[in-house]
């Protein structure tokens, strides 16, 4: 059976492509169905994804990096699960990624100054990394300010998906006191629908399954109040965890290699920040479902959510103050000490109306 | 500011600010009330009046058959809502948590679905109370501003730390957020206001009991 | 120089203390107080729920103690009490309000209502809104000697007719007497068989007794219309009379106020402890049927109860006392509901039976002692104070209930075994 009696498809689509590259009917309907359930699709969804996915141009993608560490990318070519997230590859058109980019210098520029043109209005604009608004200098590529290259990249672009905590909120660089004046994608571009993928780094299937819902529908997936997919961040990593029966019963780890943490209990007092953290982790887990923080024995430190780095420490429990209480014993002294000059004027008060008291005789009784 | 950034704002400096002004505010009030001072009774004393103090401390937590026969609401649902109030603040884990960490002790808690219950339970009880207070005409001859602005500052910790638990209404973080704040405005408010009897009630009940022994008459 | 406002505000500033900044600070407003007050809970008017009455005094604490209260004069939000709120509470402070003490013991944050009530008395006497008939009261006391306005001759002609009924001698002014015995104008005038029944039973015990010339008067109308001033004059006298004629111990008569400013006040209001003890007649009865002295013979055989009077028992501590000698004495005492420490009050204590324009009140709160004869139907009533003896019978009549009332230590006197 040739390629376009397999996929049926028309040339330039990614029906075509992965025809070409040999990838079977039976991968790409498993690929589908996985992609269709993670999305939380029935399962008769599955033919209607692979019919959209094979059907749909090979979306032209710009991936750019600004203050970040890779990271995010490590995640998505690092992920072991190549019938997943390699096809996201033979899916896309990835115009321009200057870490996975063969060219370099002026090429790879003119790569990405070409896809904006060939692809005007229509491409996707991958983020990682947050920008520098203190000083343009801080971070550039190209001589380009990561500020200046955003804001040209994101004129043409039919949506922006802003991977990892960096280019959803700001993330570590922007970890008080924010040397750089690091802000998010967000803050920058208003004109454009934003999809934040937060993580540090995201769940790379995460990162794929949001691609996939913008290939199949054409649109963006349903979001949340801080613009992250309802799909993967609708619950939280407490919600959905296997710990959570000792929570309910009260079994809590008390250190990192008691007892009680080698029988698994749970890691709240331990700081989970499981509780406050939308993300997926629990359900989807990492490295092909293998295991997650939490299941490796350490408490979830909620990367997925704003200004994680701030909230009072990875090893603190959500219950307990962030700060040590410094201002409560100055309050009581000086509670004590003010209070106690005003019980003095109080009692001299009354020592005066006592002072002042005049022995009621009979005659006094009357007004 | 987004979800995460306002708890750590009321887990940090809101509740160093809260806890500084209940700080200040009970040891102000305390000072305030107690160092007025007390006449010594010179009238010669039937019997010892330190253990008649202890013994109306304790007494006075439970109800006596007529008052309770005519006022069974007030007393019914007064006394499951104060005895609520103190197992889901006293026994809830990641409360117990909170006093650990300030304190340096803590005790075991109790399982989340018990505490669930109380909670469900201690609502119901402080409707009803208001319920009575709007109703029946003394309370409500009584009943000032403060009386109703008390009830809704005491009642939002409990709903608001029960949706949270329960996932309610408001995404979990922006909840608890929410709970730990009106928790900060109960501690602010305590000491100024009928809810300082948290701590008066005791130095009342020794009072009267000490006069009452005095006289023989363990009240 | 006359009563003002001034006065009343400086003399509440002077008494409050502790207790009454505790106590204000205590209250939730639960309404239970209400509940425990007879004024509320026949006539269901909810201004005579017992913490209501106090509002004028938690004003004053409130903004001359407390940190919001002063803020709150200090700009308006308060306003200072005027003479006319004060003129307002009298009948709440005075006609409605017995001391009776019901409301102190059931106050679930544990506030001494009464005696907040007794200090609010100190201003609104001294701000001149006292009512009328106790300003009469106490003014006959200080001048005349006793509220009734009764003088030394009528209580020496008394003694005359107890000598002659009895056969018994009257010591009048004896030195060194184990007991100093006082009577209330009550019983001078109207139960003259308390005189006999006081001579009979201590020749029957063997103890002396005497009485004083110069304060025989036990009452102190001064207390009950709250103001310490006064009432210090009057119970200057007893203090001086029983240290003069050496007394060991003085007996307070079967009257529950006098007991009360006797026993409790007597020392605060002079300022040093007394030299000599008091007690009240039940409580030396109690003592000599303790020490196997009392001897009585035969036994009422109707259906007697008791009615404790508030300042004896419950705000006085004599509970037990009067239930051993009733029991001595009457083969069918029965109990009527919240009998002894949770006594209804007849309405009448306090100074409260003194007031003219509060009997229409006072009857009407009777209803509830009607309700506890009803519950047990005795043939006779035994108490043991006199103004309850007096406000018993009114109440009686006005109900058209035919219930004799009878006191106590003329009840053990008629069972003594007749002198050989």
């Amino acid at each position: 059976m040739s390629a376009k009696n397999l996929f049926g498809r028309e040339p330039g689509s990614v029906g075509e492509g992965l025809a070409q590259r040999g990838v079977s009917r039976r991968d790409f309907m498993k690929y589908c169905s996985a992609v269709t359930a993670m999305l939380n699709l029935p399962v008769s969804m599955a033919s209607i994804v692979a019919e959209s996915i094979a059907k749909a141009r090979r979306q032209s993608v710009i991936w750019l990096s600004f203050q970040e560490c890779t990271g995010c990318t490590e995640a998505i070519t690092r992920s072991h699960s190549p019938t997943l997230e390699n096809l996201i590859f033979d899916l896309i058109s990835l115009d321009y990624h200057h870490t996975l980019q063969a060219a370099s210098g002026d090429a790879a520029e003119h790569a990405r100054e070409q896809a904006m043109k060939d692809n005007d209005g229509k491409y996707l604009l991958i983020v990682d990394g947050s920008i520098p608004m203190g000083n343009p200098g801080y971070s550039t590529i190209a001589g380009i300010s990561n500020y200046d290259m955003l804001v040209d990249s994101a004129k043409g672009c039919a949506a922006i998906v802003a991977v990892g905590t960096c280019a959803t909120y700001g993330g570590i660089p922007k970890a008080d006191p924010n040397p750089t004046g690091a802000v998010s994608v967000a803050e920058i571009i208003k004109n454009k629908p934003i999809i934040n993928v937060p993580g540090c780094p995201p769940i790379p299937v995460v990162m794929t399954g949001v691609l996939v819902h913008f290939l199949t529908f054409g649109k963006i997936p349903e979001l949340d109040a801080l613009g992250r997919p309802k799909i993967f961040y609708g619950e939280t990593i407490h919600d959905r965890c296997y710990r959570r029966p000792f929570y309910d019963q009260g079994k809590f780890a008390k250190t990192f290699d008691d007892e009680a943490a080698r029988k698994g209990w749970c890691l709240f007092e331990l700081g989970c920040k499981g509780p406050v953290t939308y993300n997926a982790c629990a359900t989807t887990k990492w490295n092909d479902g293998t295991s997650f923080p939490i299941q490796s024995g350490h408490g979830c430190i909620g990367c997925s959510e704003p200004n994680f780095w701030d909230a009072g420490g990875f090893y603190k429990a959500l219950s307990m103050p962030a700060n040590p209480l410094e201002m409560t014993g100055k309050a009581a002294l000086a509670g004590a000490v003010i209070s106690t000059a005003a019980l003095y004027a109080n009692r001299g008060k009354k020592a005066a109306a006592k002072a002042a008291h005049e022995t009621t005789t009979l005659a006094d009784l009357k007004k | 500011m987004d979800h995460l950034a306002f708890l750590t704002w009321v887990r940090g400096t809101g509740l160093d600010i809260a806890l500084s002004l209940f700080v200040f505010g009970v040891l102000w009030r305390l000072i305030e009330i107690y160092g007025l001072g007390v006449k010594k009774d010179l009238s010669e004393p039937r019997a010892g009046e330190a253990a008649s103090g202890w013994h109306t401390i304790w007494r006075r937590s439970f109800p006596q058959k007529e008052a309770m026969m005519k006022s069974p609401v007030t007393y019914a649902g007064g006394i499951i809502f104060h005895f609520g109030l103190a197992i889901v603040v006293l026994f809830f884990v990641p409360h117990i948590l909170l006093i650990k960490d300030m304190f340096g002790f803590g005790w075991p808690g109790l399982p989340s679905q018990v505490i669930d219950l109380v909670t469900v339970v201690t609502m119901v009880a402080m409707i009803l109370v208001l319920v009575d207070r709007l109703v029946k005409p003394v309370k409500r001859f009584l009943s000032t501003k403060a009386d109703y602005i008390t009830w809704v500052l005491t009642f939002m910790p409990l709903l608001t730390g029960w949706l949270a638990v329960q996932h309610l209404l408001l995404p979990y973080t922006l909840m608890l957020a929410i709970h730990i704040l009106s928790v900060e405005i109960l501690l602010i408010v305590l000491p100024f206001s009928k809810l300082f009897h948290a701590f008066t009630a005791f130095g009342s009940r020794w009072y009267n009991g000490e006069v009452n022994g005095h006289k023989g008459v363990a009240v | 120089m006359s009563a003002t406002m001034e006065k009343g505000v400086r003399v509440l500033k002077e008494v409050i203390d502790s207790r009454i900044a505790s106590y204000f600070s205590s209250c939730v407003h639960c309404g239970i107080c209400a509940d425990a007050c007879l004024f509320y809970t026949e006539t269901g008017d909810p201004k005579y729920t017992p913490i209501h009455k106090l509002e004028p005094l938690r004003r004053v604490y409130e903004q001359e103690y407390t940190l919001f209260g002063k803020l709150g004069k200090l700009i308006g939000w308060s306003k200072a009490v005027t003479d006319a709120e004060l003129a307002e509470w009298q009948e709440l402070v005075y006609n409605s309000c017995t001391l009776c003490g019901r409301c102190s013991v059931v106050c679930p944050v544990g506030n001494d209502i009464v005696y907040m009530v007794r200090k609010l008395r100190e201003g609104m006497s001294a701000s001149g809104n006292a009512p009328d008939g106790l300003k009469g009261a106490v003014t006959r006391t200080v001048t005349i000697g006793s509220p009734m306005g009764i003088k030394l001759p009528a209580v020496k002609a008394q003694i005359k007719h107890v000598e002659a009924d009895y056969g018994l001698k009257v010591p009048l002014d004896m030195e060194g007497a184990d007991y100093l015995v006082m009577l209330s104008s009550m019983e001078i005038i109207n139960f003259p068989e308390y005189l006999g029944a006081i001579g009979k039973i201590m020749h029957s015990v063997g103890k002396t007794w005497t009485l004083s010339s110069e304060a025989f008067e036990a009452t102190n109308a001064g207390m009950q219309i709250g103001n310490s001033d006064l009432a210090r004059v009057i119970v200057t006298r007893i203090v001086d009379a029983a240290e003069k004629l050496k007394a060991k111990t003085v007996i307070s008569p079967e009257c529950g106020h006098a007991y009360t400013a006797l026993r409790w006040e007597g020392a605060n209001l002079i300022g040093r402890p007394f030299t000599f003890k008091v007690q009240h007649i039940i409580e030396v009865l109690g003592e000599f049927e303790a020490q196997g002295l009392l001897k009585t013979e035969g036994m009422e055989t109707d259906k007697l109860t008791f009615h404790d009077p508030c300042q004896l028992a419950r705000r006085g501590g004599v509970i037990k006392q009067q239930r051993v000698l009733m029991n001595k004495v009457a083969e069918n005492f029965v109990e009527m509901p919240d009998a002894g420490f949770m006594n209804w009050c007849c309405g009448g204590g306090g100074g409260a039976s003194a007031i003219e324009e509060g009997e229409e009140l006072r009857l009407k709160a009777f209803a509830v002692k009607i309700r506890q004869f009803n519950a047990v139907k005795p043939d006779r009533l035994v108490t043991a104070c006199a103004n309850c003896r007096i406000v018993l019978e009114e109440g009686l009549e006005h109900y058209a209930m035919k219930l004799p009332v009878i006191g106590l230590t003329e009840l053990v006197a008629e069972h003594l075994p007749e002198p050989k």
